[in-house]
């Protein structure tokens, strides 16, 4: 299964980022063959909509489920339409978020 | 000639002066009111409104039984409104972030968007006491952009009048909307560190927008003199002071316009537009 964390850097060390459309970086973690791919945000520092523009591009990487601190309305429909599960307020560092979610603690 | 009132900070008197000087000036005079989210010129103009007219945009729509969900709609549009879900076959527009522009429609391969027109607020129109012409966008609540609506209000605007346009408060896009192509804009602030702070930036998007710009200081014996200095400082001309007094309040709070309670202020509105006048000549 492919869960997507929002963080502050590049690596699982890095903290999760509290935001969804202007975070740094999406961690795209593979739980099954545990490996993953950072992908930068280049939305970043978009104008407008890039939560939007953020949820779309993770229908199209296949994520299930989107790890971050909080999600705004407009990301959320887009995610709730393409059946992705968000969890959100989350903090602390992204391998946590990883194992806290591989036991269902999240 | 096209005279917006703007002013940065809000509460500083923007339709003091507005409703004022179009009063005084009476003769060839149009009144817009562009704050069409809260348009307030009315209660001292006291319009007789004689014409109503909606105003209506359109917005995307998808046939999706057309669509290939190609994401090309998505992609090209610089507001982000659209997602396209391709693994759920699914369409989504986001109408508050949508600026109407078309793009998409225009570049889908299949045909499948289409556009509905979509109620966006009304022009009001009617007289002032016989004197001259009122306008008025009203945006309708719940729309998000005011810009289309004070776009159509300003089609009102007649060469050979002199049009006195009435922007909302900020320098965000529907006061840059309301200020555009304007032959002078008056900056109506007042002399506290949240006034100079506005207007210096009304200031610099006025020349941005090669608008020609003056200052009103409204409730002038209040405050610090930093107004004052950073006029002179940057060669803004101060085109009136308007001293602060209880009675100009307590009308304006019962809806009595400036030059109602001191008759006085015709002849220096008149003054002032004279000047203003002058300046762009």
């Amino acid at each position: 299964m492919k869960i997507c964390i929002t963080a502050e850097g590049n690596n699982l060390e890095a903290n999760v980022d509290q935001r969804f459309g202007r975070c740094a970086y999406f961690i795209l973690y593979d739980t099954e063959t545990d490996t993953f791919e950072a992908i930068s945000n280049t939305n970043a520092s978009g104008m407008g909509g890039v939560g939007i523009q953020n949820a779309t591009m993770m229908t199209e990487k296949g994520a299930e489920v989107i790890i971050t601190g909080n999600l705004g309305p407009n990301a959320s429909r887009v995610l709730q339409q393409a059946g992705i599960k968000a969890v959100t307020g989350v903090s602390g560092k992204v391998k946590d978020a990883i194992e806290n979610f591989k036991k269902g603690l999240l | 000639m096209t005279i917006t009132v703007a002013s940065g900070k809000g509460g500083t008197g923007k339709t003091l002066v507005a409703t004022s000087l179009a009063l005084s000036l009476r003769k060839d005079v149009q009144f817009l009111d562009c704050d069409v989210e809260e348009p307030n010129g009315y209660i001292f103009l006291k319009p007789d409104i004689k014409k109503s007219e909606t105003v209506y945009l359109p917005k995307p729509k998808v046939d999706i039984s057309k669509c290939t969900f190609c994401g090309l709609c998505s992609k090209l549009c610089r507001y982000n409104a659209i997602s396209v879900i391709k693994p759920k076959n699914k369409v989504l527009f986001f109408y508050e972030l949508c600026h109407s522009c078309g793009t998409c429609s225009f570049v889908c391969p299949e045909n499948a968007i289409y556009e509905e027109q979509i109620e966006k607020g009304v022009i009001e129109e009617g007289a002032v006491k016989g004197m001259f012409h009122f306008i008025q966008g009203k945006l309708k609540p719940s729309e998000a952009n005011p810009v289309p609506l004070i776009k159509a209000v300003k089609k009102k605007i007649k060469k050979g009048k002199i049009n006195i346009v009435d922007a909302s408060p900020g320098t965000s896009c529907p006061v840059v909307q309301a200020v555009n192509n304007s032959d002078f804009c008056i900056l109506v602030t007042e002399p506290t560190p949240f006034g100079l702070n506005d207007l210096t930036l009304a200031v610099e998007m006025t020349k941005k927008m090669n608008v020609p710009a003056g200052v009103i200081i409204n409730r002038a014996n209040i405050g610090n003199s930093k107004v004052k200095e950073y006029c002179i400082k940057e060669k803004i001309p101060i085109l009136l002071t308007i001293p602060f007094r209880k009675e100009i309040a307590v009308a304006y709070s019962k809806g009595i316009p400036l030059v109602e309670i001191y008759p006085e202020y015709v002849q220096i509105f008149r003054d002032t537009y004279s000047g203003i006048k002058d300046m762009i000549k």
